[in-house]
């Protein structure tokens, strides 16, 4: 059974919607504090949304420094699947574990609604029980959701196809309509929207299924 | 001893600023024209324990890269602040 931490800071809201969808994908799920400073015998990690920190100074200015960052590093470093979902994202681009930031929305309005996605690629551990050009119905719910980089990143997260999923109608102004990016590697992904909140029809959609079965492997194509 | 230090963090130029953007367009309905290039920013104040002013300085602007600003998107400007 896979074992998947998820990341718990102070102000996280959004972890148990993570594990719910997790289990229900058949994962085990154990919360790690983010004073935890050892992470072992996980299979996957999963860093939820939420406001770590109050989202004071910046979102994920401080999470970064959480003693809990050290561990998520080792074990992104030695490959281990990591996801951060809204401010997990926002965590893992101020940690350095993914390129960017992401900036107040376009028109400085919360965003809360569903929006439709492009898998640009499979390469990602969240991506690759999807198909190229499927589009998924996947909520945002976020204020600091605008994708920034400099063109030199950009132009780096084209050319190893690193942006992993596009707005269809960008809705906060992300550069290049990015959604979600992955690092070098594939097994580190970030992404502002919430699959986790798309795992039912009744509630709207269940198009986030495909991309966290891939990323706790149990989809259909999921990697060995 | 201590010493006085502002922080100025602000998006670094080419960084879409929406607030900046939402103020400048503000000003005229208040009647305030002629005002361009509105970026908004952060400001801190900081008392900083150093030997010498130059060594405060340098003791800010380093924490204000490493955590103040995000230089990915900001500059960071640390200055003495005048007695």
């Amino acid at each position: 059974m896979t074992r998947v931490g998820v990341v718990v800071f102070p102000g996280s809201n959004c972890e148990y919607d993570a594990a719910s969808a997790a289990s229900e994908l058949g994962a085990e799920v154990e919360f790690v504090w983010h004073s935890t400073t050892t992470l072992s015998g996980f299979d996957a990690l999963i860093l939820p949304g939420g406001f770590a920190h109050g989202d004071y100074l910046r979102p994920g200015a401080l999470a970064r420094f959480s003693p809990v960052m050290d561990a998520v590093r080792a074990f992104a470093a030695s490959g281990g699947p990591v996801l951060g979902i809204c401010n997990g994202f926002q965590v893992l681009t101020e940690a350095g574990l993914l390129p960017g930031a992401l900036q107040k929305n376009r028109g400085l309005t919360f965003l809360c609604q569903p929006t439709t996605l492009v898998v640009t690629s499979t390469t990602s551990v969240l991506t690759r029980g999807a198909s190229l050009g499927q589009e998924l119905v996947v909520p945002i719910n976020h204020f600091s959701g605008s994708y920034t980089c400099d063109d030199e990143t950009l132009a780096q997260l084209h050319a190893n196809d690193r942006v992993v999923l596009r707005y269809r109608d960008n809705p906060n102004g992300s550069r290049d309509d990015v959604a979600g990016v992955t690092n070098e590697a594939g097994n580190v992904v970030g992404l502002m929207p919430h699959p986790e909140r798309a795992m039912s029809t009744l509630l709207g959609s269940a198009d986030g299924r495909v991309l966290l079965e891939g990323f706790l492997g149990v989809g259909a194509r999921a990697h060995s | 001893m201590n010493h006085s230090v502002i922080v100025e963090v602000t998006l670094r130029e080419g960084i879409a600023d929406p607030e900046g953007a939402t103020i400048e367009r503000a000003l005229p309905a208040l009647g305030f024209e002629g005002v361009t290039e509105v970026r908004a920013g952060k400001f801190f104040r900081l008392e900083v324990d150093a030997e010498s002013p130059d060594e405060a300085l340098e003791k800010a602007q380093a924490l204000a890269e490493r955590l103040l600003s995000n230089p990915v998107i900001e500059d960071a400007v640390a200055r003495l602040r005048p007695l």
